[in-house]
C-alpha cells in the first residue's frame, strides 16, 4: 500500500466503495444497457438539426456562397467565425489529456476521454466551414501539395491559409490516434464481458486484439507520454496558426501580435466550457457521479475562470495599444467596435467572457451544478460573440466609407450553424451509448491512491 | 515428457507484483504477465528492458522535418520560384519564416504517426486481430501469470496459494 500514498490532504478522485470490478461494471453499463426515452428524443432533436443543416448546405453547394449573407465589404462572417469557434472549443481535449498528463494531474482520468471525443467532433465541424466555403468541396484535395499537370501549380506555402490545413489535419488525425490509443483497453475490457455475439464481434475489431500484456502496457505508457510531449506544442501551435489568418493580414483590428496566446486562451477557455457543459450532463444521465466528482467541476471552474481573465487582459491590452499606437485606423477600429453599430456584439462579448467567469471566484458559486452549467454556456454564447466581434466588426468599416455596410446572415447561415452543432451532438450522444467514457484503465490506476474507500483505510 | 505451464490467477496489483518478484528470485521463468491496467514496476520486477519507442519517435521526427524541408524547397524554391508581393523566393532560408509552421507541423506529424504505428506492429495491435489474453477477466479486475511450472510442480503449487494466488491452472505448453 505505501506506493500508493497520497497526502491525506487532497480530496478523493473516486467516491464510494469501489473494486476494479464495480469500475469495470460502472463504465459499461452505458454500453450495455438499451437508451431510455430521453436519449431518444435528444438524439432526434440532434439529427433533425443536423439535417436540416445539411440541406441548407446542399443549397450552397448547388446555389453557390451567394445564399449566404456575405457582401462586397464582409466577405468573411458566419462561416470563419464558426470555424474559429469550432477548433477553439476543440481545444480543451487535448489539453485536458496532453497538459495535464505532463503536469500529473490525476483529476484528469475522469474527464480525459469525453474532452478528447469532444475535441475530435468538434474538429470535423470546423472543417466544415471551410470546405464548403470553397463552393467546389470535391476540389478539395487541391489544398495538398500534390503533383499535377496544372504547369506544376503548387499550393502557397507562405499563406497562412494553408499553415491551416497542415496544423487542422496533424491536429485532428493525432487527436484521433491519441485518443483510440488511449480506448483500445477499455474496448477490450468491454469486448472480454460482452455476450451477445455482435457486440463482441465489434469490440474485438475496435480493439485490435488488445490483450495486456506487460511489454504492451510498458510501450503504451511511454507512447502516451511522448504524445502528450508532442501533442501539447501542437496544442498552442494550431490555435497559434489560426490566429495568424487574421494577423498576418493588414486589416485594422486583426493585425496584432498579442492574436496568438489571445486566441489560444480563448480557445482553452471555450473548450473547457464545453467540456463542463457536456460532462455535467453526461455524469447525471450515464450516473458516473463518482467519477467526473464535484472536484473535478470545480477544477474546470478554475481554469474557466483564469483563462477568462487572460482573455479579459487581452481585450484591454488591445484598447490601451490601439490608443498607444496613434494609428488612426486602429484607434477607429477598436472604437467601432465598442461604441459603433456592433456594440451590443461587443457587450455580449465583454460581459460574458470577462465578467461572467470571474464570479467563480465563490467557492459556493463554483461547486455548483447548475450555476456551472449556466456559465459554460454563457461562456460559449460570449465566445462565439468574440469570434463575431473581431471578424465582422473589423470587416464592416474598411478604408472606403463608400462601402460601409452592415452584416446579416441568411437562414442558409443560420442553418448550416445549427446544423453543425446537431452533427456535434449526433456524434456526442453516438459516442456516450458505445464508448467507454471515462478511461477506466487509467481510473484504476489511481483507485489505491485517489479512491475514497482507500484513503479512509489509510487515514485511520 | 509434456512440460507443464501454469496460469495463476491474482486479485490485487500489490500482491501480483510481490509474487511476480517472489518467482524471478527462485528462477521459475515467467512467459507473461496480463494485467487490466498499467502495474507500475512491474516490467522491472520481470526484468524487461526499457522500450526504445522514445528513441524511435526522435528519429521519426527528424524525418518529418527533414521532408517538410526538402519539400517546400522543392515546391516554392526549385520547382516554381515566384514573387509574392515583392518577396521573391529564390532563397530557402530568407524564406524560412514562413515555412517555420509547417516545418513545426510536419516533425509532429511524423513523429506521433509513425509511433504509433510502430506501437501497434511491435504489440501485433491491428483490426482483426485476435486477443491473446487467456482468461477474460485480466482485461476487468483480475492478474494473470503465465509460467513455467518450475521442477516441483507441487512445491511451485504451494508456493503460488501462499503468495495469495485465487486460481491455478495447469495448461499444456
Amino acid at each position: 500500500m505505501s506506493s500508493h500514498y497520497e497526502a491525506p490532504i487532497r480530496k478523493p478522485l473516486v467516491l464510494g466503495d469501489k473494486s476494479y470490478g464495480d469500475i469495470s461494471n460502472d463504465i459499461a453499463r452505458p454500453v450495455e444497457t438499451p437508451p431510455n426515452i430521453d436519449w431518444w428524443i435528444a438524439f432526434s432533436i440532434a439529427m433533425a438539426a443536423f439535417l436540416w443543416g445539411l440541406g441548407c448546405m446542399a443549397y450552397t453547394l448547388g446555389t453557390g456562397i451567394g445564399t449566404w449573407g456575405l457582401n462586397k465589404t464582409v466577405g468573411w462572417a458566419w462561416d470563419i467565425t464558426n470555424f474559429v469557434w469550432w477548433v477553439g472549443i476543440g481545444h480543451a481535449g487535448t489539453l485536458i489529456s496532453a497538459v495535464l498528463l505532463l503536469f500529473r494531474q490525476k483529476w484528469r482520468m475522469g474527464i480525459n476521454r469525453s474532452a478528447e471525443a469532444m475535441t475530435i467532433f468538434s474538429v470535423i465541424q470546423a472543417g466544415l466551414f471551410p470546405i464548403i466555403h470553397m463552393g467546389r468541396p470535391w476540389l478539395a484535395y487541391w489544398m495538398f501539395p500534390i503533383p499535377n499537370q496544372f504547369g506544376s501549380l503548387w499550393v502557397n506555402f507562405n499563406s497562412p491559409l494553408l499553415w491551416d490545413v497542415f496544423a487542422i489535419s496533424t491536429y485532428l488525425t493525432v487527436s484521433l490516434v491519441f485518443w483510440w490509443t488511449g480506448l483500445l483497453p477499455d474496448f477490450a475490457m468491454i469486448r472480454d464481458r460482452a455476450v451477445k455475439p455482435f457486440q463482441k464481434k465489434i469490440y474485438s475489431l475496435i480493439s485490435f486484439g488488445w490483450s495486456g500484456r506487460a511489454k504492451d502496457w510498458q510501450r503504451f505508457e511511454e507512447v502516451s507520454l511522448v504524445l502528450a510531449g508532442l501533442a501539447t506544442p501542437l496544442v498552442l501551435s494550431v490555435h497559434t496558426i489560426v490566429s495568424f489568418d487574421f494577423a498576418t493580414s493588414v486589416i485594422p483590428g486583426w493585425h496584432t501580435t498579442i492574436f496568438p496566446p489571445y486566441f489560444v486562451a480563448g480557445a482553452i477557455f471555450s473548450g473547457f466550457a464545453m467540456v463542463q457543459t457536456l460532462l455535467i450532463i453526461m455524469r447525471k444521465v450515464s450516473r458516473l457521479e463518482s467519477y467526473i466528482t464535484l472536484q473535478h467541476i470545480e477544477m474546470m471552474n478554475i481554469v474557466i475562470m483564469i483563462t477568462g481573465s487572460i482573455v479579459g487582459c487581452a481585450y484591454i491590452t488591445e484598447l490601451f495599444i490601439a490608443w498607444y499606437s496613434g494609428v488612426e485606423y486602429e484607434q477607429y477600429a477598436f472604437l467601432n467596435r465598442a461604441t459603433g453599430p456592433y456594440w451590443w456584439a461587443y457587450f455580449l462579448m465583454m460581459s460574458c467572457n470577462v465578467v461572467s467567469p470571474q464570479i467563480m471566484w465563490i467557492k459556493k458559486i463554483r461547486t455548483n451544478i447548475i450555476w456551472s452549467f449556466v456559465i459554460s454556456i454563457v461562456v460559449n454564447v460570449g465566445m462565439w460573440f468574440e469570434r463575431f466581434v473581431i471578424i465582422v466588426t473589423s470587416l464592416h468599416r474598411d478604408y472606403l466609407p463608400s462601402s460601409w455596410t452592415m452584416f446579416s446572415p441568411t437562414f442558409i447561415d443560420i442553418g448550416i450553424f445549427i446544423g453543425t452543432i446537431g452533427f456535434f451532438f449526433v456524434l456526442f450522444l453516438l459516442y456516450a451509448r458505445s464508448f467507454p467514457v471515462v478511461a477506466q484503465a487509467e481510473i484504476k490506476t489511481i483507485l489505491k491512491s485517489s479512491g475514497e474507500n482507500y484513503k479512509k483505510i489509510r487515514d485511520k | 515428457m509434456s512440460l507443464k505451464r501454469l496460469h495463476v490467477l491474482f486479485d490485487d496489483d500489490d500482491i501480483l507484483l510481490d509474487a511476480v518478484k517472489e518467482i524471478v528470485k527462485s528462477k521459475i521463468y515467467i512467459h507473461e504477465v496480463y494485467t487490466p491496467f498499467p502495474v507500475h514496476g512491474l516490467d522491472k520486477a520481470m526484468k524487461l528492458k526499457p522500450t526504445n519507442i522514445s528513441i524511435a519517435t526522435f528519429i521519426y521526427g527528424c524525418i518529418g522535418f527533414t521532408f517538410s524541408i526538402l519539400m517546400m524547397n522543392y515546391i516554392m524554391i526549385v520547382d516554381w520560384p515566384q514573387d509574392i508581393g515583392g518577396k521573391p523566393s529564390f532563397s530557402y532560408i530568407e524564406n524560412m519564416p514562413s515555412f517555420v509552421p509547417i516545418m513545426f507541423e510536419l516533425t509532429v506529424f511524423f513523429a506521433a504517426h509513425l509511433m504509433v504505428i510502430t506501437f501497434y506492429l511491435r504489440s501485433k495491435l491491428w483490426p482483426f486481430k485476435e486477443a491473446e489474453n487467456p482468461d477474460p477477466s485480466t482485461t476487468d479486475d483480475k492478474f494473470l501469470i503465465d509460467m513455467d511450472s518450475g521442477s516441483n510442480l507441487s512445491k511451485t503449487k504451494s508456493m503460488l496459494k501462499k503468495m495469495g494466488a485465487i486460481s491455478i491452472k495447469e495448461v499444456n505448453a
